[in-house]
């Protein structure tokens, strides 16, 4: 695996995070983010298929609790913080039309 | 100034009262805060009431607890109901939580009263507070020096004696290398025995909220206060808080204590000396030194900085402009969260965010994060091998002592500052850094001291130890 990144690969990255970049960021970001992937180079050498790959360090999977009401947050205190509310609802912009 | 457990005591038996406690912090917070930039916002009028209720209470006769009218400062990634909680981002001024984290209110259970919000590197990434929106922090030891970070507010609060204790948060060492950096003790608890509910996520499976003191005592004071099972966090661990305060002097007789080469190798000169006086010390106090090589460690930057950055971009898309804090206003959704992410955010969290969509992506997923976590486990399983052999590990902290501003533009350079402390992390373990012996300038070194899950208590023994041979009694 190449670590080095291009242009367009930052370019594609930032567009599925939802981030616009300048042209004179988009070469800054490339150049340091090649850099921690080159660093990683020293992990990508290894082979690991024997491991089970860790995601919680003691184990613990599926916690769940009983299935009945337990307090909640006030909806007009929530919706009071947010950019804009309607009818008890978050507000957002026209959500139709648009080719992600 | 005085330490927590002393101020407690003092409130309990009415030698002074929790407002006379509160305005002395304020005093102390307002002669430097100008000049140091360690708090972003101060309830002082929420913090008036809850001392005024301790005070009364006192008077009626009442137990308050270990934290009665200890002021407090906390991390400005911790939710506290109502009070301005911004991460030090942009993307969130202004935004007042709806509720408290469980560890505020286990604080203010216990008798503390929380002074205000401190400074932090932008969503807690960064080892030196120069990624906050709001300007650095200024390390109080040396003004032209950073504090460290994340956490570098919450050190700053307590190295500058504005308050005895604070809270931080610490994913790759942000708690530790503050510590190390303002000559204080901070503990990185295991995995889960804190609640981190209502601590804003930056890497879920890594994050963990944690104490700032001057005394290993009032690390354990407060360690003990807010840890313990929450059914609000699915990560919490199942058994209630463990008994800490008790054996902090038990001492380190007969323990087996791993000196780690991973851990220390390729620091500055100063520190490794720092490191072979408290390994002497240890052994003076009998305990028997064993020298390890464990190499895996050192593939713990690397697996770091693809974890970190892969679980922050997941986290941190709840910032959209949808729910909380900023809006930038365009014509459809998707221009209206484009615009708002990318005012709202710094470049380290954009950095991050574009390594980790980058790390999770089709094709790139399984050599970048899969081979991470796959490394995650690999150094749990070399920590293991380790404690099979001994009761704790020893290490430095950080390469060196308190950096000056701008002395690491570069990502890579900063990210290399937490190569001793991030293995800890990725393992879910303890580990502590306690201040030992001073660096060039006369500026402190920390000392890590790392543990196998839930040995909290062995690590403040173990510190309480270097403490006391640091002159600290």
């Amino acid at each position: 695996m190449s670590p080095s990144l291009s242009r367009d690969d930052v370019a594609k990255v930032a567009k599925l995070a939802r981030l616009r970049l300048t042209e004179e960021e988009l070469t800054t970001f490339t150049g340091q983010l090649s850099g921690v992937l080159e660093h990683a180079n020293d992990m990508n050498s290894l082979d690991l298929s024997a491991l089970q790959p860790t995601s919680n360090p003691f184990g613990l999977t599926n916690v769940t609790r009983e299935d009945v009401i337990w307090k909640s947050l006030d909806r007009d205190a929530v919706l009071a913080e947010a950019p804009d509310a309607q009818d008890g609802r978050f507000a957002v912009p026209r959500i139709l039309g648009e080719a992600p | 100034m005085k330490t927590a457990v002393e101020i407690a005591n003092d409130v309990q038996t009415g030698a002074t009262t929790a407002v006379a406690q509160l305005d002395a912090a304020y005093v102390a917070i307002e002669a430097r805060n100008a000049e140091l930039n360690v708090f972003l916002h101060l309830d002082k009028e929420g913090a008036r009431k809850i001392a005024q209720a301790i005070d009364a209470r006192v008077a009626a006769g009442e137990n308050i607890g270990p934290l009665a009218g200890v002021p407090i400062a906390i991390k400005d990634n911790l939710c506290q109901t109502g009070i301005p909680t911004t991460c030090s981002s942009k993307i969130l001024e202004g935004w007042k939580p709806p509720y408290n984290a469980t560890v505020i209110d286990r604080l203010v259970a216990a008798g503390a009263v929380p002074v205000g919000k401190t400074n932090l590197d932008e969503f807690a990434m960064g080892s030196s507070t120069e990624n906050s929106a709001f300007g650095p922090t200024r390390n109080p030891l040396d003004p032209s020096r950073v504090p460290g970070g994340s956490s570098g507010g919450s050190a700053a609060a307590v190295a500058g004696d504005m308050t005895s204790i604070s809270l931080g948060s610490d994913t790759g060492g942000s708690i530790r290398q503050p510590a190390a950096f303002c000559g204080i003790v901070g503990m990185k608890p295991t995995y889960g025995l804190v609640s981190r509910y209502g601590l804003i996520a930056f890497a879920s499976s890594l994050d963990q909220i944690g104490p700032f003191s001057k005394t290993v005592m009032d690390s354990a004071v407060l360690l003990e206060a807010i840890a313990g099972h929450d059914p609000l966090d699915s990560t919490s661990l199942p058994e209630p808080s463990p008994s800490l305060v008790s054996h902090v002097n038990d001492g380190v007789a007969g323990k087996r204590i791993g000196l780690v080469k991973e851990l220390y190798e390729g620091a500055d000169e100063s520190v490794i000396n720092a490191v072979m006086g408290a390994v002497a010390a240890l052994k003076e106090a009998g305990a028997q030194i064993v020298e390890l090589s464990i190499p895996e460690l050192r593939l713990g930057l690397s697996a770091y900085y693809l974890i970190a950055p892969a679980e922050a971009s997941s986290n941190l898309a709840r910032f959209d402009g949808v729910r909380f804090g900023l809006r930038v206003d365009a014509e459809d959704v998707t221009a209206m969260m484009e615009a708002t992410r990318t005012a709202g955010f710094g470049a380290e969290v954009k950095r991050r965010i574009m390594l980790g969509t980058y790390a999770l992506s089709a094709g790139y997923y399984d050599a970048y994060y899969g081979q991470a976590l796959k490394v995650r486990t690999l150094t749990i399983n070399a920590f293991q091998k380790a404690y099979a052999q001994v009761d704790m590990l020893i290490g430095a902290t950080t390469p060196g002592v308190a950096f000056k501003f701008g002395a690491k533009s570069d990502p890579m350079e900063m990210y290399l500052n937490d190569v001793f402390t991030i293995p800890t992390n990725l393992a879910g373990d303890p580990a502590v850094s306690v201040s030992f012996g001073k660096g060039e300038e006369n500026l402190p070194i920390g000392v890590q001291l790392l543990g196998p899950g839930r040995s909290e208590a062995s690590l403040y023994a173990a510190a309480r130890v270097l403490e006391i041979a640091d002159g600290r009694s």
